[in-house]
């Protein structure tokens, strides 16, 4: 059982949890993730370490209702208790002066690109951090952001708020630019990854992605979290969940990503009838 | 009960175990054997001939090889416990079990008995052997329904504290052990509950796992404390364990828990799992259950790849999961197959088909990327390999597709990683498994023990729990020596 210190809505449908997992986040390093279970019949579902306080004993999660279990996560409350909280799971990312670092988030993706900018700046590499949402209601984290990087550009995809189009036209702009860069950070939903994919190979930038396909007991147990990356199968959890953008076979992630589609849609609209929508705070 | 005293007791045939119909529990997950009621039990126990050198404790060496072969890998005194339950003396049976065997109630179930204690007993060898796995669970499921098991005296505190990484039979019998010589002993485990493969791997229909919540209800009536959701080596490693945490030291019991696959084409297919993610969606995740949210793939045609247990389970599940059809594919013969006798035979009575001396060389996909079909090769039996058993040769030109929608895969389990990668001074053998001293559990490094199937590969119960035992004796001399960690 691990307490919800706080729990924030931050974005229509997106929470931001504080909770109490001391020893997790004394150890958690940047990139690393939780597997979490609501309650007794819950799934687990990874989550990433967003921030921690090793002072206070907290980690932060960010996630986006999509489906049952983020729901059923989303609609505790805070002073409540999350049935199991376990972590740090996941390979750290690997973080070293590489010279200029571009992070593009996507959406609920901010919220895993975070931890990992703020590692690289620290480190002392430039960064430069593109996020990007559909609309202005759903940028998140741009305070953090902002701190976690040396030069901040913002898009959405109906113009609502900074620069109107895709965080990939924004990073093609930021390459044609000039500017020498050395690492790109591609996190978020599966077609933007890749579309930034397409777009680095080409200039030969190298690139890092978190790939998020379905995990069970996230210790390399299950094989559940497999994805395929030049060729080998690996297990998300433990060798990743971070690999390289450009040998990684986007197909298969989103084919195996669909795998309980019909039973989630299900699940879902169960839960939607019996737990109508709390007022957010 | 008056017995014919002319009958020898090979010539008495041994208690059948009522068991619920084939067809109906093949469909259900409720527990496929009865048990034996008290008046089967002692008929049973009444058999035994009391031998004064019981092979069935201590084996026999086999003429041939002159290798000791058979007998109870813990050495429970099987005469004496047998002899209780045939006076109907059932809970004081059950406390001599108790006296070698922590775990009488999993081991009467999952042991396999006809390779250990069964094997070399004598009535057995003229007749049928007796029943000592029924009879251990018996008097162990007897003595739980009847007000359950009294922990004998604790030795006082010893200011020890024990860490056990794992909370699988080693891990519990070290557990145990350590805690009634008067140790501290807290143990971590990386899943939300305990008991190791015997939650998340073995169906309920074979062991229900209301009977591993009860053993481990008594280790902490012992004391033993328990800490789920704690990955060691990732959140915290050996040495923080033993330096900053107080620890004075430390039992590895963490399994050959990391599943193998085929390597052919297709293999991520949706509807391919490993057996591991199979057997605990439906196990630990209760995806049977609908009270629980885990989804899982309702097959109509599995195809289990494998022959052992694992492989047996799995196809069991699948068809109480709804099947219509479930294939094991199994590259060798029927002789050479793994798992125990008594599965086979439970899984073929449910109706799960044989294709033996088949391989299966890719797995095809429909055009929504879900397994369709499995593309194998027929395979005959040449010359033995190292293992001792024919090597399966591929019969060339023999390809053929079977119609599948579900693949599970059970070849297989290595050991997990994850601690040897983060306990550098740890010595681990060529196929990953840490490298112990088979009498004492000691490792290479100072203060820690191992045990299991992360020393041994994957074996059993019985084995692990064996390795457990000897571990927890050494560890208490270790810690009651004088010798400090810090
Ligand atoms: C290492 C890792 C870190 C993650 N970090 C975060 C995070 O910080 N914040 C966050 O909001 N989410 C994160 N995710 C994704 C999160 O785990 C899923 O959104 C969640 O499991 C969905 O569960 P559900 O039952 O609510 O939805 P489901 O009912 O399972 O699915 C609902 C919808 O979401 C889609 N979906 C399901 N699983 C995933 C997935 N893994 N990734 C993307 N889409 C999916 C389904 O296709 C479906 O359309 C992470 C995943 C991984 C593997
Ligand atoms: C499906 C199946 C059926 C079987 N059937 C039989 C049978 O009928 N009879 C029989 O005798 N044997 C059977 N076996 C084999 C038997 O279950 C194993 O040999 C036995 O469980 C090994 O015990 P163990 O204590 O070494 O490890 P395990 O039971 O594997 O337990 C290890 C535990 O350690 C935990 N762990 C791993 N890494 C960490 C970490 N880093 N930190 C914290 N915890 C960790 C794991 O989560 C797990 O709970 C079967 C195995 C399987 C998979
Ligand atoms: S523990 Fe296993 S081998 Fe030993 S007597 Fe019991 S059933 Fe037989
Ligand atoms: S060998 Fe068989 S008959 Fe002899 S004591 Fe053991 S169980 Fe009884
Ligand atoms: S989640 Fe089970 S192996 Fe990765």
């Amino acid at each position: 059982m691990a307490r919800i210190v706080a729990k924030r809505i931050i974005a229509p449908n997106t929470v931001r949890m504080d909770i109490a997992a001391p020893k997790i986040a004394r150890k958690r390093k940047a990139g690393q993730f939780v597997i979490l279970r609501a309650a007794e019949e819950s799934e687990r579902i990874p989550l990433t370490i967003a921030m921690s306080d090793p002072v206070t004993g907290t980690i932060t999660v960010i996630f986006q209702m999509v489906g049952h279990s983020t729901m059923e996560l989303g609609r505790l409350p805070e002073g409540g208790e999350v049935r199991d909280v376990v972590g740090p799971l996941g390979k750290p990312t690997h973080i070293e002066k590489f010279g200029t670092v571009v992070s593009v988030g996507g959406g609920i993706g901010t919220a895993v690109a975070l931890p990992i900018a703020a590692a690289m700046k620290q480190a002392g590499n430039r960064v430069i951090g593109i996020v990007g949402a559909r609309t202005k209601d759903l940028l998140i984290l741009q305070d953090e952001m902002k701190a976690a990087c040396d030069e901040m550009l913002v898009s959405t995809d109906d113009g609502s708020f900074g620069i109107h189009g895709f965080v990939t036209q924004v990073l093609e702009k930021t390459i044609a630019r000039g500017d020498k860069i050395d690492l790109a950070l591609a996190i978020g939903p599966v077609p933007m990854m890749r579309a930034v994919c397409d777009l680095t190979k080409r200039h030969g930038i190298r690139t890092i992605v978190s790939l998020n396909p379905i995990m069970i007991d996230g210790t390399g147990m299950c094989g559940g979290c497999r994805v395929s990356v030049g060729g080998k199968t690996k297990f998300c959890c433990v060798d990743g969940p971070e690999f390289d953008g450009h040998e990684v076979d986007w197909d298969l992630l989103v084919n195996r990503q669909r795998m309980y589609m019909d039973a989630e849609r299900k699940a879902k609209e169960t839960f939607r009838i019996a737990h109508p929508e709390p007022k957010s705070d | 009960m008056a017995e014919t005293p002319a009958k020898k007791p090979w010539e008495i045939p041994r208690q059948k175990m009522p068991e619920q119909d084939p067809k109906e529990r093949a469909r259900n997950f409720r527990e496929v054997p009865y048990g034996y009621s008290p008046e089967q039990a002692v008929a049973e126990a009444k058999r035994c001939m009391q031998c004064k050198n019981p092979p069935c404790v201590g084996g026999r060496k086999n003429k041939k090889t002159g290798e000791r072969e058979g007998g109870c890998p813990v050495e429970i005194d099987i005469p004496a416990f047998v002899s209780l339950i045939a006076k109907g003396e059932f809970i004081a049976a059950a406390r001599k079990i108790r006296e070698k065997n922590c775990l009488p109630a999993v081991c009467g179930r999952v042991c396999p008995q006809e390779e250990q204690c069964e094997k070399t007993c004598t009535v057995g060898a003229r007749g049928e052997p007796i029943a000592i796995g029924r009879l251990e669970r018996f008097a162990a499921d007897y003595e739980r329904a009847n007000g359950g098991v009294s922990p004998p005296p604790k030795a006082p505190p010893t200011g020890k504290k024990v860490a056990v990484i794992g909370s699988g039979p080693a891990g519990l019998t070290v557990a145990g052990d350590l805690a009634m010589l008067g140790h501290e002993v807290m143990v971590f485990e990386a899943l939300h509950c305990g008991g190791g493969v015997l939650v998340y791997g073995i169906p309920e229909f074979r062991l229900p796992k209301e009977i591993v919540r009860r053993e481990i209800e008594y280790l902490e009536s012992l004391g033993v404390k328990f800490e789920y959701d704690a990955v060691i080596g990732k959140r915290e490693t050996i040495d923080e364990l033993m330096k900053e945490e107080g620890f004075d030291a430390v039992f590895v019991g963490t399994g050959a828990g990391a599943p193998s696959f085929l390597g052919i084409p297709g293999e991520n297919l949706n509807g391919v799992y490993s057996a591991n993610e199979y057997l605990t969606r439906s196990n630990l995740m209760k995806a049977y259950d609908q009270l629980y949210d885990t989804p899982i793939a309702r097959a109509q045609k599995a195809a289990v790849v494998g022959g052992g247990n694992v492989a047996m389970d799995a196809a069991r599940t699948a068809l109480r999961l709804g099947a219509e059809e479930v294939t094991i594919v199994y590259r060798r013969s029927r002789a050479e197959m793994p798992a125990r006798k008594e599965e086979i035979h439970h899984a073929e009575e449910e109706g799960v088909r044989f294709m033996l001396l088949t391989n299966p060389i890719r797995i095809l996909g429909d055009e929504k990327g879900w397994v369709k079909g499995m593309e194998c090769l027929r395979m005959e039996l040449g010359e033995p390999d190292e293992s001792g058993r024919r090597r399966p040769v591929p019969v060339k030109g023999s390809e053929f597709v079977i119609d599948v929608d579900a693949v599970i895969v059970a070849i297989g389990n290595t050991p997990n990683p994850l601690i040897p990668q983060t306990t550098p001074d740890l010595e681990v053998g060529r196929h990953g498994t840490i490298i112990a001293d088979p009498e004492t559990g000691a490792t290479s490094k100072k203060g820690v023990y191992a045990g299991g199937d992360i020393v041994t590969g994957a074996a059993t119960v019985i084995l692990a729990m064996g390795a457990g035992r000897k571990a927890a004796r050494a560890m208490h001399k270790y810690l009651t020596g004088g010798m400090r960690n810090r």
